[in-house]
């Protein structure tokens, strides 16, 4: 292994970390609302609702967040690097499937909001269409096709 | 910046997509186990519930999130076929968290199993605190890990 010296870390390194931070962020905090659906099936409720309550807000919050995180650095990412461009492909029809996810995302988190029990399988449906959403701007940034 | 950035072998694509995504599901399972136990430590009147919420989550996503992240990076890095030479810091950053990870991870099943037992006869939530410090530590390695992995320095 070699020393680390700061200036061997350029302005994309870092816009690339805080896109992928941004992104674990995401993906982190949905997994932590998976399984917070699976430790509140009906049949077999592990958790009181406070707590329920408290880990679902902190698990919106962050997915929040980090949807925030990767597009901002995202799109500075496409501005930045010279072979990218914000029309490009795969980067529009990523931010397409963003935009269908935050909204799915955000409809997730009103109606377990409003009515845990009565809303849930309504809830379940958004947080997937949100988690599918996510999985293929993964796939998309990965393989980036026509790049 | 580079267009040299973006440009990467086809065939890498597939190992290190599952590599990121075990990544990613690593991240969110520690990420629950140590949630749990923090609101658990705040909320005592449901500190046995979240106690065997966060061990349930380490037992069953920790484990597979964390094969498939360390089988992908083999993958890449196979796939990449970098010279015998090829020994950057963020390389060894990445094996130095993945390999005292999954000691750390051993450790923690084996606390989850204790922990999940002794919690049927009421007690139990010391096993679940150190879980979710273990895995708090293993958070903060991760975080590292990430910015070695995308940052690369030297």
């Amino acid at each position: 292994m070699t020393g680390y010296d700061r200036r061997d870390v350029s302005l994309y390194d870092w816009l690339l970390f805080l896109h992928v931070l941004s992104t674990f962020l995401v993906v982190g905090a949905l997994t932590a609302l998976w399984a917070l659906v699976l430790g509140t099936r009906p049949a077999s409720p592990m958790l009181a609702a406070e707590s329920v309550m408290r880990f679902g807000r902190l698990g919106g919050i962050l997915v929040g967040v980090g949807m925030g995180g990767a597009i901002v650095f995202g799109v500075w990412l496409a501005i930045d690097v010279d072979g990218y461009r914000l029309w490009d492909a795969w980067i529009l029809a990523s931010l397409v499937i963003w935009a269908l996810a935050a909204w799915a995302g955000g409809e997730a988190g009103k109606a377990f909001a409003r009515d845990p029990i009565g809303r849930r399988q309504a809830g379940i449906r958004y947080q997937a269409l949100n988690s599918v959403g996510i999985l293929v701007i993964l796939v998309l940034m990965i393989w980036k096709p026509g790049a | 910046m580079s267009v040299l950035a973006a440009i990467r072998a086809d065939d890498v694509n597939l190992p290190l997509f599952l590599h990121v995504l075990g990544a990613m599901l690593l991240v969110g399972t520690l990420f629950v186990v140590a949630a749990a136990t923090v609101i658990g430590w705040r909320r005592s009147s449901d500190a046995v519930g979240l106690t065997r919420f966060s061990l349930r989550t380490l037992l069953i996503g920790v484990l597979p999130s964390y094969i498939l992240m360390r089988v992908g990076a083999q993958w890449t890095e196979a796939k990449q076929d970098y010279p015998d030479d090829f020994d950057p810091a963020w390389l060894g950053i990445g094996y130095v968290t993945a390999d005292i990870g999954a000691l750390l991870i051993l450790v923690s099943i084996i606390l989850s199993a204790l922990g999940l037992r002794r919690l049927r006869s009421g007690s139990g939530l010391r096993f679940g605190r150190a879980v979710g410090g273990i895995s708090t530590l293993l958070l903060v390695a991760y975080l590292v890990a990430v910015w070695a992995m995308t940052a690369k320095p030297s």
